[in-house]
């Protein structure tokens, strides 16, 4: 995993609220057995026509949003399916940050293991970006993982909650099954003293 | 005397490996079930790094999302599908992992499977890279769905890492009414909270209608606890739970049963213990539900009317609700009954099991379904299929003019050949109506089994107390 530096970018503004993982990428493109393609299918239904021609209305397939490293989204994003493919996709787009007032669990997740931010700022402050964002829809904002700020483009700042953990895994580029793996001699010991464990592979199949 | 737990702190306190400093603990997995839409790039993980299945023991697999449900002597026509799933026994025979393949006898959805062989068990963490995991929590499991990585994460370690749960008491006390099932319990449930109302928790159900639930009812409530936002449901387990499972292929066996039934009594929430959240739901007032929605959080009773956005103060809600109902194609105000419907599906990890068929085909016994209609019945299991011909309720279904077809999701997830045209309407006993969810362009409305027959009778959204007999 690359290392998560300090950046500053243009927005895309997606204002809906609850949108779920089968909008950021469809079901019929996860019979995929690898992780290629999938940003050109990313929010493919709000993007394509049903001719395959983009949407002229769709925020995505404007011009100056294709350069946002950020996308401004509703309430609870990415709810619905675990799928990861919904985070690879986002950032094989070119995504680094979402920023909304809430992420649904799994979806966060899945994002903070993808180098892929979820930042979560109070209703007021998304209120005073998608303002500030639609008198210039140019304007940068700039997100600081290290100290968890987000300087919206009139300069005033706020800061993020972000798990301490997978902050510091994202900030260093080191992903967590490594930390798990150097484990196992505690996972040893737990499985020597678990008790009624079950074994799958009694039974012929 | 010990501080009360809550069932949920029991079963986390119970599978923390360890907790290193500045970093969540390890939890243990118990059961990790496998399929082979989000496994594919978890195994090709593993290859990269050189790493083996830590216990393929306690790993089990079976097809079911991309597994079309023809008849099984046809082959999969979707090549990108059918590389799927063979990619996915290919790696579970490279891995070592047991699983039900696309021509086994008893392959079927990931989460009826677990229960109905025994895998799924009391005081379990159950994971699977699919968010219905809860499904499992039915029994009194720790169960929810993760993501690819975390996949790769539980094959090569057994363990996660995570942060502990905040808990959240679903209390619905009283009795249903005739014509009002486990599933208006659960989409009335995410109506009230909302689709992210359950965000960071862990839902236990709990009251005298959770208790008077059958284990395929309970399972239809738990499944749909994602659908609330939370991270997984379940419910304490008691004789029903222990019926349900005596006997079957993986659970234990003689003194070992009675061992775990014994262990087993203990993990419900202790008197006196305090939940983060409560809500509190009276089962007595419930009618049938029905979404008319882009989420499974717009939801109403089957008496209601279609809200109006502009009841609504905040901007961004009022957008979002306008732009639900115009991909729905309704209008706010006016009753959901009445309108016309295309296509009917019957099945899903919420609503595929006997019990669900069985209601069904109460409602189709001797009517014919509305020749507008295509009606699409289709069993969660190899074995569910077995049993409901065993019973006849395949006759049923075909007699009324609906489609019987072999196991698998199907049109919940419109990856597999079965899908909705644009713009046709489903009544559907899955568990989500996201835009495009059931196939591009199509809409739909979920609901119960009875409903989804009355209103395949009908061929429009029809209140099912109107056909009980
Ligand atoms: S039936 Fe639907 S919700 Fe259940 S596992 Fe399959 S695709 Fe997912």
């Amino acid at each position: 995993m690359e290392k998560f530096t300090t950046f500053e970018s243009s927005v895309a503004v997606l204002p809906v609220d609850n949108i779920d993982t089968d909008q950021i990428i469809p079901a019929r493109f996860l019979k995929t057995i690898s992780k290629a393609g999938l940003g050109d299918q990313l929010f493919f239904d709000w993007r394509y026509e049903a001719d395959g021609s983009p949407k002229a209305d769709f925020v995505l397939n404007n011009a100056q949003a294709k350069s946002a490293q950020v996308l401004l989204a509703g309430d609870n994003f990415g709810c619905g399916s675990s799928r990861e493919h919904a985070p690879w996709a986002l950032t094989q787009f070119g995504f680094k940050a979402v920023i909304s007032t809430s992420f649904a669990d799994i979806f966060k997740g899945n994002s903070l293991k993808n180098s892929l931010l979820p930042v979560i700022v109070p209703r007021e402050m998304h209120a005073k970006l998608m303002e500030q964002l639609k008198s210039n829809p140019l304007a940068k904002v700039s997100v600081d993982l290290a100290s968890q700020t987000l300087t919206l483009p009139d300069g005033s700042t706020c800061q993020f909650p972000v798990d301490a953990f997978s902050r510091t895994c994202m900030l260093e580029g080191v992903d967590e099954l490594g930390f798990l793996l150097k484990h196992d001699i505690e996972i040893g010991a737990f499985e020597a003293r678990a008790q009624g464990a079950l074994n799958t592979l009694s039974v012929a199949l | 005397m010990s501080k009360p737990r809550t069932i949920i702190e029991k079963l986390w306190d119970s599978h923390v490996v360890c907790e290193p400093e500045g970093a969540p603990a390890l939890l243990y997995i118990d059961l990790h079930l496998v399929h082979e839409v989000t496994s594919p790039q978890a195994f090709e993980g593993l290859r990269q790094r050189g790493l083996k299945v830590r216990r393929p023991d306690k790993t089990f697999g079976t097809c079911d999302h991309s597994t079309p449900t023809t008849p099984r002597s046809l082959p999969i026509v979707d090549p990108i599908a059918k590389a799927q799933v063979e990619q996915f026994e290919k790696n579970c025979k490279e891995f070592g992992i047991p699983h039900f393949g696309f021509q086994s006898k008893r392959q079927g959805i990931v989460h009826v499977i677990g229960p109905e062989y025994g895998l799924t068990q009391p005081g379990m963490t159950v994971v699977c890279g699919d968010s219905h995991t809860a499904t499992h929590g039915a029994f009194g499991a720790l169960a929810f769905g993760i993501g690819t990585s975390q996949v790769e994460h539980v094959l090569a370690t057994q363990c996660l890492l995570q942060r502990k749960s905040r808990s959240f008491a679903v209390r619905v006390n009283g009795t249903l009414r005739p014509g009002v099932t486990a599933k208006d319990i659960i989409l009335a449930l995410i109506a009230k909270i909302g689709v992210g109302g359950g965000t960071e928790c862990v839902l236990e159900y709990t009251g005298s209608a959770i208790r008077a639930l059958s284990m395929e009812e309970r399972m239809t409530v738990c499944n749909m606890s994602i659908e609330g936002g939370a991270r997984a449901g379940l419910i304490a387990p008691d004789d029903t739970t222990y019926q349900f499972l005596h006997g079957r292929p993986f659970a234990p066996q003689g003194a070992a049963w009675d061992a775990a039934v014994a262990r087993w009594k203990q993990l419900p929430t202790d008197e006196g213990a305090v939940y983060d959240h409560e809500v509190t739901i009276d089962a007595d007032a419930l009618e049938p539900m029905i979404t008319f929605g882009t989420n499974p959080g717009m939801g109403i009773a089957i008496s209601g009317a279609v809200p109006d956005p502009s009841a609504l103060s905040d901007a961004v809600e009022r957008d979002t609700l306008k732009k639900a109902l115009a991909y729905m194609a309704l209008e706010a105000g006016k009753p959901l009954a009445g309108h016309p419907v295309d296509v009917v599906f019957i099945g899903s990890c919420t609503n595929s099991r006997m019990s669900d068929l069985r209601a069904a085909a109460s409602v189709l016994k001797g009517r014919k379904v509305n020749p507008k209609v295509r009606v699409m019945v289709v069993p969660g299991s190899q074995q569910i299929k077995r049993e409901a011909e065993a019973e006849g309720l395949d006759r049923v279904f075909v007699e009324a003019g609906a489609e019987w077809r072999e196991a698998g999701c199907s049109m919940c997830i419109a990856m597999n050949g079965d899908q909705l045209q644009p713009g046709q309407y489903s009544v559907s006993t899955s568990n989500r109506n996201f835009e495009g969810r059931q196939g591009k362009g199509g809409r739909t409305f979920l609901a119960s089994p009875l409903t989804a027959a009355a209103s395949a009778v009908t061929g429009t959204v029809t209140d099912p107390r109107k056909m009980l007999s």
